[in-house]
């Protein structure tokens, strides 16, 4: 992917990620129905679903949450076509939180207290995550000494062994960045909730298709971070993502929802133990 | 098949039934039913849904509760009552406190009666929704329905 010319690698993020994220959340969601002794629903559900929504009537009390989630795609797919680009890595982090901020701002448009308290756990679980995905980047830095993307891909080994805490951190925290129980605290896929749908409560028609298509391509790029840890072993990266997305699906299965205190503080103390103790230790070797 | 029949979403409402009728359709979500496999959600928000469905027959203080969620939902949207309360009233009929069926508030796509209604015929009843979806979205992009 490094060797290819930025341009034509952010272009193919932008058209392939929508292909590759639909194909495994749909496979997801046949998993979790297996899980749970279901049929579950065609590979290409989670397409139809976004088809769908746009061919609703769009409904807002406020026409700027509709702006707010545009601004979340659009930051969110340049996230991902700066990832793929071989761009720097901490612009990335800054861009995909920037991203969220605008989801948040969404969810905050309207009066609903559900999408409000959908808006403050959002905020939460950015808190929870962030200091992970800047260790995590800390570390990339490391043993690749660049915080460029395209020269991380390009490294001979596996930065995986130098980098076991990180890695697990990373794989705690990605619970909350692909929405799942038990850190499933401000939207969630299942009905029936505390908070009726949380964040993405008073989004309808275009604008949910929206918040979902970025979830996609959110999906993509959190990938893209696991492939860092395999530099360019591309096979074993493919096997590692295939494991972990099932070892997800399974916590999402066994586990209910925890309090947000508890997704908040056991998130920092893995940060705190296994990121900046794995940092720690690099830097003293 | 549009996608709108390929992902259909449904708001549950219990207007003021036995519960008879609600366990009948949490029943077509089990792994016996399954109605996931043809895209079908229980979304629990009016904003999300597509399908409106209702059990039990509605009440004078429920009245605006109902006509509230069926106005949430956006366009094109069908509404499906569920058991022979939500058909007519039912057996609740001559109560002091029962408006009567569904249809007095909101208007009704699909009548499913029973007591309690059969989840094979529930589903019947969303797959014929289904067709009337359809038919509403083709009105709505002519300007006939939705457009207030």
């Amino acid at each position: 992917m490094n060797s290819m010319d930025p341009f034509i690698a952010a272009a193919l993020f932008i058209i392939l990620a929508p292909v590759v994220g639909i194909l495994i959340t749909g496979l997801d969601r046949i998993l979790t129905a297996r899980m749970q002794g279901r049929v579950g629903p065609p590979v290409l559900q989670p397409w139809y679903d976004i088809r769908k929504l746009f061919q609703k009537k769009q409904v807002a009390v406020w026409g700027a949450q509709s702006f707010f989630i545009f601004c979340y795609l659009i930051f969110i797919i340049f996230t991902g076509a700066l990832f793929f680009g071989g761009g720097d890595i901490l612009l990335v982090i800054f861009a995909f939180t920037l991203g969220h901020v605008f989801l948040v701002l969404g969810a905050y448009v309207s009066y609903s207290p559900y999408a409000h308290i959908g808006a403050e756990r959002e905020l939460i679980q950015l808190m929870a995550v962030e200091p992970m995905i800047i260790i995590a980047a800390i570390g990339l830095y490391q043993v690749n000494g660049s915080f460029l993307i395209g020269d991380m891909a390009n490294h001979p080994g596996l930065p995986i062994l130098l980098l076991p805490g990180v890695f697990l951190g990373f794989i705690y925290i990605l619970t909350f960045k692909l929405r799942k129980s038990p850190f499933d605290l401000a939207t969630s896929h299942h009905a029936h909730q505390e908070l009726v749908k949380g964040s993405t409560t008073e989004f309808s028609g275009r604008t949910l298709a929206m918040v979902e298509l970025a979830h996609i391509y959110e999906l993509v790029v959190m990938l893209g971070f696991i492939w860092l840890f395999f530099g360019d072993n591309l096979w074993l990266c493919i096997c590692a993502i295939i494991i972990i997305m099932v070892l997800e699906i399974l916590v999402d299965n066994c586990t209910s929802r925890v309090r947000w205190q508890d997704a908040m503080t056991s998130a920092w103390f893995v940060t705190l133990v296994a990121g900046a103790g794995n940092i720690f230790a690099l830097s003293i070797m | 098949m549009s996608y709108l029949q390929k992902s259909p979403w449904i708001i549950h409402y219990d207007a003021s039934s036995c519960n008879g009728c609600d366990i009948e359709v949490l029943a077509c979500l089990t792994p016996l039913y399954d109605v996931e496999r043809f895209g079908i959600l229980n979304t629990g928000n009016p904003k999300h849904a597509d399908i409106f469905v209702i059990t039990g027959g509605v009440n004078e203080i429920n009245k605006e509760v109902v006509q509230n969620i069926y106005e949430q939902m956006p366009h094109p949207k069908v509404v499906v009552a569920v058991g022979i309360c939500a058909c007519s009233g039912g057996v609740f009929r001559e109560c002091y406190n029962i408006s009567g069926g569904v249809a007095t508030v909101i208007p009704v796509d699909v009548y499913v009666p029973g007591c309690a209604a059969r989840p094979e015929s529930i589903i019947d009843g969303i797959v014929q929704a289904l067709g009337i979806l359809e038919q509403k979205r083709h009105a709505m992009n002519a300007g006939v329905e939705g457009t207030v």
